[in-house]
């Protein structure tokens, strides 16, 4: 009998601790498909943040490092300064990439540092129940937002492609999503091209995959990717905020 | 007898460091040990290695971490202030079990402090500095040849058990020019099956990692972890002895202040007074042996600190408290000059008559 569909080799053979329609699970598949897909499983180093992915070295096959919170793309450019030859990816929710760790990562990005970033923006702190993340959207209600995020308190939330793509040092930006089977398919392409830019040196991807939480959102998993459409999008767009080799980024 | 060369104690760190196999230099600026980096930008692209002035000292302690991940000596260097900063590396890497040489040119504190020499980080150094059950080896240079032979031991320690080693100088070890003799004998560093350097699809994958969400995994982890610490206590405790033989007044001093107490001690004993002293080179583990077998004859010890007294801890512990302990300090940048300690031995030995 032929096989249609099977567990990517780079992702381990246990259940992931995710929340029934969370996005984490699409996207380590897609990373998963990825690794094996370019056959890098043996000299690739994954780094978890901190964060719901934090147990992220459980599910990959590949060498892994658990950073701390925002570190992980300082730990990835050591772990690439150390071994070149080495494919280096991080994995990294909102809270860890760009509230607490924003200096590690426009810095990453301004050297242009050869690794791979997989930025999941689901704009909620997942792991510690629900609060404001720094790209919750105005008027969002969270644990720590209550009222709904109010701007002229707590500012507005970041985009993050979009700030970085003013800086010289990056090679490819792109935000996708995971809420249909086109995006998803789309995401896939996007993640591929950041590990091969890697393995062609050209140095910092970044992949920002905007995700859902019905958990802290308190939705359904279907009315969550619903949400995707109707309120994530309009304020972080798709597209390719920056890609060098074809300089046809916005 | 090999050549000696004129070196500042913070450039004798560097190459002392590149001597031992170190490779990867990550570093923030900050006075007093800006020269560190410098050396680094300079020698390490001649010689294939990494210099990365990063975008802060928690950047620079996790760009560490990421080496020593992938099981290569790598170091960082920086002052008071930013030793702050990367006490929550300094604690991961400890959770984590991965080794590294980190150096502490200290500086007056607390807050911004000055930028003049001072030991008011013994306690942060001794007991680890970030948080969490951990210690890291400290070691303590007199004097440039010393900041680079402690370097490259700091390194092998590191290894040997898989942890941070801290160089803790202070402005003046940092500042000072010294000849320095830079003939060491190094062994290559030990075999890392554990390091993340990928799987070669030929094992299963490496995980460094310091979470354990079960308590009997996180608690069997911090037991084995001083089990550890508890040999290293038990071999890796150093310290000079200088006229303690018959001496009834100890000065505990290390760094600089071992430096000037020595000069007070000669004069001391010029005038007939029983003064020795014993200068810890391993603070942590702190030499408490050395210090205990002395209680027998000493009748009183003076701490000599460029602190308010913080090492003054571990030797009333270490002589179990019997005998007085007295504290001669200058702090803020400042430094006890000879007289000053001349004065408080003095006085000691009015108390022991």
């Amino acid at each position: 009998m032929a096989v249609v569909f099977d567990k990517p080799h780079a992702l381990c053979d246990v259940p992931f601790h995710y929340c029934p329609g969370c996005t984490h699970g699409i996207v380590h598949r897609l990373v998963a498909e990825v690794i094996d897909e370019l056959g890098i499983e043996g000299k690739t180093i994954g780094i978890a943040p901190v964060g719901c992915s934090v147990m992220a070295y459980d599910y990959f096959e590949c060498d892994m490092i658990e950073a701390a919170h925002g570190r992980a793309p300082a730990v990835a450019t050591g772990v690439k300064r150390a071994n070149p030859n080495n494919i280096v990816f991080t994995y990294q929710g909102d809270g860890d990439l760009a509230s607490i760790g924003t200096a590690e990562t426009v810095h990453a990005a301004a050297r242009n540092e050869n690794i791979t970033v997989i930025f999941i923006n689901n704009a909620i702190y997942g792991m510690t129940g629900g609060q404001m993340a720094p790209t919750s959207l105005p008027g969002q209600v969270t644990q720590t937002s209550p009222y709904g995020r109010d701007p002229k308190l707590c500012g507005y939330p970041v985009r993050v492609c979009e700030m970085l793509s003013e800086l010289e040092g990056p090679e490819y930006l792109e935000r996708v999503t995971v809420n249909s089977v086109k995006n998803v398919k789309n995401a896939k392409k996007a993640i591929k091209k950041a590990f091969q830019n890697q393995i062609d040196g050209k140095g910092f991807s970044l992949i920002e995959v905007v995700s859902s939480c019905p958990t802290n959102w308190g939705m359904t998993p279907e009315n969550a990717l619903k949400w995707i459409d109707t309120n994530m999008l309009p304020y972080y767009p798709l597209g390719v905020y920056k890609d060098r080799s074809n300089k046809e980024g916005k | 007898m090999a050549e000696k060369v004129l070196m500042k104690g913070n450039e004798a760190i560097a190459e002392a460091a590149i001597m031992a196999g170190c490779r990867h230099y990550f570093g923030y600026p900050i006075t007093p040990q800006t020269e560190v980096a410098a050396y680094m930008a300079k020698r390490m692209p001649k010689i294939g290695g990494t210099f990365l002035q990063a975008e802060s000292e928690i950047a620079a302690i996790n760009m560490v971490y990421g080496v020593a991940s992938a099981g290569l000596r790598s170091m960082t260097s920086s002052s008071s202030p930013g030793i702050s900063l990367k006490g929550e590396g300094l604690s991961y890497m400890a959770g984590a079990d991965l080794p590294c040489l980190v150096v502490n040119v200290q500086r007056g504190g607390p807050g911004l402090g000055g930028i003049q020499p001072s030991q008011s980080d013994y306690f942060q150094a001794t007991r680890g500095g970030g948080h969490g059950d951990y210690h890291m080896i400290v070691l303590a240079p007199a004097s440039v040849q010393e900041m680079a032979e402690l370097t490259v031991k700091g390194f092998e320690l590191a290894d040997k058990y898989r942890m941070t080693s801290m160089i803790l100088a202070d402005g003046t070890m940092g500042q000072m020019m010294e000849p320095v003799s830079l003939d060491f004998d190094i062994a290559p560093p030990p075999e890392k099956p554990w390091a993340t350097t990928g799987t070669g699809m030929k094992r299963k994958h490496n995980i460094i990692n310091s979470l354990y969400l079960k308590p009997e995994e996180l608690e069997r982890g911090n037991f084995e972890r001083y089990k550890k610490y508890a040999e290293i206590e038990k071999n890796e405790a150093r310290a000079e002895e200088y006229l303690t033989e018959d001496a009834e007044i100890i000065i505990a001093a290390f760094g600089i202040a071992a430096r000037v107490s020595k000069n007070a001690i000669d004069a001391a004993r010029k005038e007939g007074i029983k003064v020795g002293m014993i200068r810890p080179i391993t603070l942590w583990p702190f030499p408490k042996e050395v210090f205990k077998k002395t209680t027998s004859t000493a009748k009183r010890y003076i701490s000599v600190e460029l602190s308010m007294g913080q090492m003054i801890e571990d030797v009333q512990i270490a002589t179990e408290f019997k005998a007085p302990v007295d504290l001669c300090n200058r702090v803020g940048g400042m430094i006890p000059d000879p007289d000053m300690v001349l004065e408080a031995i003095k006085k000691a030995a009015k108390e022991v008559k």
